[in-house]
């Protein structure tokens, strides 16, 4: 009889496979089809750069969205990771003892080890406390690593860091990872592995328990579990695999400097999770996506990207606080409702009043960044030249941003409903 | 005769100057339902945290069975089999019903912090849940997100967590606080039928729960237990009477309830 209850309480065949199985197969196959369509030698990069930041960012939100912990260091673990397989690169160079039957395919296994080592050193003082100690302790440790990258020479080679060479060792599946589309199978590869990995384990009674401490941490203790060693043991894995992305950025990249190591990287992976949206999984995955792009291709158009960095990040705190996921998940929620014309007018509208606003940003941005570096260079969007001394430029800015503004308004209190 | 299931021994607990818990001794035989009574603020709430471990007793011991358990975290007291409910819905609420029973089984079946183990094909974990969930009555909304349950259910999905893990000694703080009259009637059936063959300790203010659910009442006055007997014997005395009714409640019966 009981047989019977669970059967029902869990979800059936069918509906496990659809949430569970085939999102991965989906994503095979998309990373198979894309060297078929022959990218260029830069979108080649731009993908592997994409699949170890996927990685990386997802190894982030085992903390912040799954466990509850708010961490500003988490560089420290992609870095040691990444210094830990370079290191490896170079022993598999020289042949040393057993590295000389290592591949170099397998280097992120080392990240792996390395990550997860550095996450159980510094995770036992640091994960005795959640919350705002947790943070400021990672912030604290993130700076000391990093400065101590610069410090010891010999480990983290200075301000050139560590270089190697990845043509090495014993090959593994046929590829010599040397050019740069053999390269891209290895990221594809990990990139699979380590987000099954890492999606496996929020199916786990320890990830399931990651999460009980995230809701509610006195009462974890009420059924038996020690919070303080739910934290630690996560806090090792998520190590683990931002060390598992420093692998393969190791064998990608060839080269690992301490400024990996710092808090720029460990404020953009931060971003990557948030902006893609910490409450579900894939989320930052799609904020890897949109935000490695806009770090590569974005700053070829303006020299203020990062200014639509910080932009975007504060439009999604602000506007959308679950993130690129969340606004997907509520488009389609909003598609299969009955009164779907009501509430896509709605976006709409909504839509139209972000970008009057955005486009208002945009060029009080350019014409000033322009204006203070671009030795009086004048912004001509479509051939209209808005010179900064000109008052029409600034009234049309301030009369887009107050415009979207308005429309926004007039539309947004009920989007607000709509998507909570 | 046989050891106490509980066994409290001169227990005392200051918070800076202020104190609290003034030397109670009290012993709780095996299968006994056990109320704790008295009126706000003469430390209850707080007898319940130094026996599950949330605070740490000034001096005092607590024994469960043969085993010390004051000093202990409460952790390791919830794993020796002492398991206590909270006087505020205390679930993890981003979860559904079902996870939240899910994670109150978890350690008493052996799972630890396992992280090579599907939960999905962990079938005893699974059947345990279903029995808690039908037990208390909430299978019908077993994949609700327990934010979203109506206030008497979460009532019920904070007895469940505290059953769930099969402990032989259960603290409910006020069970049935803030319920109406025929919630209340349900969750009583409910603690009696969760309970059977348990010792139970119950604070509760609804004195009809409290005489109709106990099988020995104890009456806490300013961190002392002033009186301690079945429930006609409260009833009939006179220290009682007085202590915890105060003086303009001469004659309002303790029938009523306080909530």
């Amino acid at each position: 009889m009981t047989d019977t209850l669970s059967i029902s309480l869990a979800p059936s065949q069918s509906e496990k496979f659809r949430t569970r199985v085939l999102p991965f197969l989906i994503m095979a196959a998309v990373l198979v089809v894309i060297p078929l369509t022959g990218p260029s030698r830069t979108t080649y990069s731009l993908l592997n750069a994409i699949g170890i930041n996927m990685v990386f960012a997802l190894s982030y939100n085992m903390l912040l969205g799954r466990a509850g912990l708010l961490s500003f260091g988490h560089a420290v673990y992609f870095g040691l990771g990444g210094y830990a397989a370079m290191h490896a690169m170079q022993a598999i160079e020289t042949g040393t003892g057993l590295w000389s039957i290592f591949p170099v395919f397998a280097l992120p296994l080392v990240g792996f080890a390395g990550g997860a080592l550095a996450g159980a050193v510094i995770g036992w003082p640091s994960c005795r406390r959640a919350g705002i100690p947790f943070a400021m302790i990672s912030l604290g440790l993130a700076e000391l690593v990093a400065a101590a990258g610069f410090m010891f020479t010999s480990l983290f080679g200075g301000e050139e860091g560590v270089s190697g060479d990845r043509m090495n060792g014993p090959e593994l599946f046929g590829l010599s990872l040397g050019p740069i589309n053999e390269v891209y199978w290895f990221i594809a590869a990990w990139t699979l592995i380590g987000t099954v990995a890492m999606f496996a384990f929020t199916r786990t009674p320890l990830g399931k328990m990651g999460e009980a401490v995230r809701d509610n941490p006195e009462r974890v203790e009420f059924v038996g579990y020690d919070p303080q060693r739910v934290r630690y043991l996560i806090f090792i894995f998520a190590g683990g695999f931002a060390g598992l992305a420093g692998g393969m950025a190791a064998v990608n990249y060839e080269i690992f400097t301490p400024e990996t190591l710092s808090v720029i990287p460990s404020g953009f992976v931060l971003l990557m999770a948030y902006v893609g949206g910490i409450r579900y999984f894939a989320g930052p995955m799609l904020g890897a996506v949109l935000l490695t792009y806009m770090q590569s291709n974005l700053s070829d158009f303006t020299e203020a990207w990062l200014l639509y960095l910080g932009l975007l990040f504060m439009m999604i705190v602000m506007f959308a606080p679950s993130g690129l996921a969340g606004v997907l998940v509520s488009i389609s929620q909003g598609l299969q409702s009955p009164d779907r014309r009501d509430i896509l007018g709605r976006w709409a509208r909504y839509a139209a009043g972000a970008l009057l606003a955005f486009t208002g940003i945009v060029i009080t941005i350019e014409v000033a960044v322009r204006e203070s570096s671009g030795f009086g260079e004048v912004f001509e969007p479509f051939g209209f030249a808005l010179a900064p001394d000109n008052p029409v430029t600034w009234l049309l800015a301030l009369g887009l941003v107050g415009a979207g503004g308005w429309v926004m308004r007039s539309s947004g209190s009920d989007k607000e409903e709509a998507s909570s | 005769m046989s050891t106490p299931a509980l066994s409290i021994r001169d227990l005392t607990k200051n918070f800076g100057p202020a104190e609290i818990i003034r030397g109670v001794t009290l012993d709780i035989p095996p299968g006994e339902r056990h109320a704790i009574i008295g009126p706000n603020g003469a430390g209850k709430s707080t007898l319940f945290n130094l026996i599950s471990g949330l605070h740490r007793p000034t001096s005092g011991s607590v024994h469960l069975g043969s085993q010390k358990i004051s000093g202990r975290k409460a952790h390791e007291i919830n794993r020796m089999g002492l398991s206590r409910s909270f006087q505020v819905s205390n679930i993890f609420a981003n979860m559904t019903v079902r996870e939240n029973v899910r994670c109150a089984v978890l350690w008493s079946l052996g799972t630890g912090y396992s992280f090579w183990r599907n939960i999905g094909n962990l079938k005893h974990v699974q059947e345990r849940t279903a029995e808690v969930l039908e037990t208390v009555g909430l299978i019908d909304k077993a994949s609700l997100p327990a934010a979203s349950l109506p206030y008497a259910d979460q009532r019920t999905l904070e007895i469940a967590i505290t059953i769930a893990g099969g402990a032989d000694v259960i603290l409910l703080d006020e069970p049935t606080a803030g319920m109406s009259h025929s919630e209340t009637e349900r969750a009583v059936a409910l603690i009696e039928r969760a309970t059977r063959g348990k010792t139970l300790i119950i604070v509760e203010h609804d004195m009809s729960v409290v005489f109709g659910l106990s099988d020995r009442i104890s009456v806490l006055v300013y961190g002392e237990v002033i009186a301690s007997g079945p429930p006609e014997a409260i009833r009939g005395d006179a220290k009682v009477r007085e202590a915890y009714l105060g003086d303009e409640a001469e004659d309002s019966p303790m029938v009523e309830g306080a909530a």
